[in-house]
């Protein structure tokens, strides 16, 4: 009986899965080793650091802190499904641009924890910034260089919202 | 960083998940939010044979209006206590302490129920209902029994739960018009364990003299800390910052040894209690005062 593996059945980044898992297996470990997105990092596994920061149901939460089988049923985002259409995400080229990292690590938590964020406060100050990242730790950058990225994807998304509705009004 | 295998059921009703607890006996633990249990488990610092999830239950996820105040299922998420417009008409004081809890990737998954029989001294929660006076009703398979807050909190990660049995509803009374509250903390870090928190509850006479006080504090000692003192001199005194630095100074002496670590020293904690008994108190009477007004 305790080596039962559990059917899952779920969506990540759009795309049905269906798998069968150890009941103990968390769902950073389903992601990464099971479905082979290695994008979302393994850092803590304690909830600490927020490296494997992911959307459930477009809500954040942290995948080593969630077995594999409660996100039966559930639509999981990770850091590979912000990219459409071979296009990076605004809040990817910003962080390309403004260098907003260094060894990487922590990006992929900081990116969906940022996606998060502007989806809620498509135009936050730098301390509602600092506030929303502040379960995310980055050990090289400082978080200057994050928070500016973040501030510039905001701005282009504003901006492409504002001219996505304006070229509606008009034909 | 791998937890041990357990044996692993995800009921749909209470009913279910008590009799899985009398089945899988001493060993097994109840899952609600995993914000605390599951770092036990990845770290192996707990090895439970069996889990039983809750989180499939629908009857534990509710909030319902009762006699002007508040019943609220044990598997409420934080997330959720932030946002509802009929916990902050009733309750601010949750509203206010639930955002202090973690980041929002934990509040998403963290519960009511969960916080409250994890039982962390530093925890936000379990002051805040020590300060309300709430209930909590605990369900076992041979039924059910109603306990006070105040009763509930036994030492660091020790509560009153006996073996069988889930937390499962937290009760909270109405306030009485002219009341206010305030929760505040500090802490390193935003998000991270305050090393003091203070939750004050504030209920004006219709002479503007303080009717009522409820203080309670956390990180400051191995459970959850009703004021008794501070509260006691506070009750017919006037609202003015002599009652708060009175209340401030009771409770810094009752403090006996909070504790110290490496981000704050036993004297620091104290002091921190102090300030932020002050300005709670300040605050909670401040918004007593508007709520009449």
């Amino acid at each position: 009986m305790e080596d039962d593996f559990i059917p899952v059945r779920l969506s990540v980044n759009g795309v049905p899965h269906r798998l069968f898992v150890e009941p103990r297996r968390t769902l950073l470990d389903m992601l990464r080793e099971d479905l082979e997105l290695t994008g979302t990092n393994a850092g803590c596994e304690h909830g600490s650091c927020g490296a494997c920061t992911v959307l459930l149901d477009g809500q954040s939460v942290r995948a080593c802190l969630l077995l594999a089988v409660q996100a039966n049923g559930h639509e999981v985002t990770t850091v590979e499904g912000l990219a459409q259409h071979g296009r990076m995400h605004p809040l990817q080229e910003a962080f390309w641009e403004k260098q907003a990292l260094q060894c990487g690590f922590c990006t992929p938590g900081m990116l969906m924890t940022a996606y998060e964020l502007l989806q809620q406060n498509p135009d936050p100050t730098e301390e509602e910034i600092r506030s929303a990242l502040s379960g995310n730790l980055c050990r090289c950058t400082g978080y200057q260089h994050i928070v500016e990225a973040i501030r510039l994807a905001a701005q282009r998304l504003r901006e492409g919202a504002e001219a996505a509705t304006s070229s509606g009004t008009t034909a | 960083m791998k937890s041990a295998r357990f044996r692993y059921f995800a009921p749909h009703t209470i009913a279910e998940a008590v009799q899985l607890l009398d089945e899988q006996g001493d060993e097994a633990r109840l899952l609600a939010g995993g914000q605390s249990l599951l770092p036990l488990l990845n770290l192996r610092l707990a090895r439970p044979s069996a889990l039983i999830d809750l989180n499939e239950i629908q009857a534990l996820a509710f909030i319902h209006p009762r006699n002007g105040g508040l019943v609220l299922g044990a598997l409420t998420r934080d997330a959720t206590l932030e946002r509802d417009p009929l916990v902050a008409a009733r309750q601010p004081l949750l509203v206010e302490a639930a955002h202090y809890v973690g980041h929002p990737a934990i509040r998403h998954r963290s519960t009511l129920g969960g916080s409250l029989a994890h039982a962390d001294p530093a925890a936000e929660l379990p002051a805040v209902m020590l300060a309300l006076d709430a209930a909590f009703t605990l369900q076992s398979s041979t039924g059910s029994r109603t306990i006070a807050a105040a009763a509930f909190f036994k030492g660091p990660f020790q509560t009153a739960l006996q073996h069988g049995e889930i937390l499962t509803e937290v009760h909270l009374p109405g306030l009485p018009p002219r009341s206010g509250s305030a929760f505040l903390e500090f802490a390193r870090r935003e998000g991270d364990y305050a090393l003091a928190g203070v939750a004050a509850v504030i209920c004006l006479a219709e002479d503007g003299t303080i009717a009522q006080a409820r203080l309670t504090l956390c990180s400051v000692a191995p459970t959850p800390l009703q004021a008794t003192t501070a509260e006691a001199l506070l009750r017919g005194r006037h609202p003015d910052d002599a009652a708060w630095q009175a209340a401030a100074e009771a409770v810094v002496n009752e403090l006996k040894e909070p504790p110290a670590d490496i981000h704050g020293s036993a004297d620091y904690r104290r002091h921190l209690a102090g300030v932020l008994t002050r300005r709670a108190l300040a605050l909670a009477a401040q918004r007593a005062e508007r709520s009449h007004s």
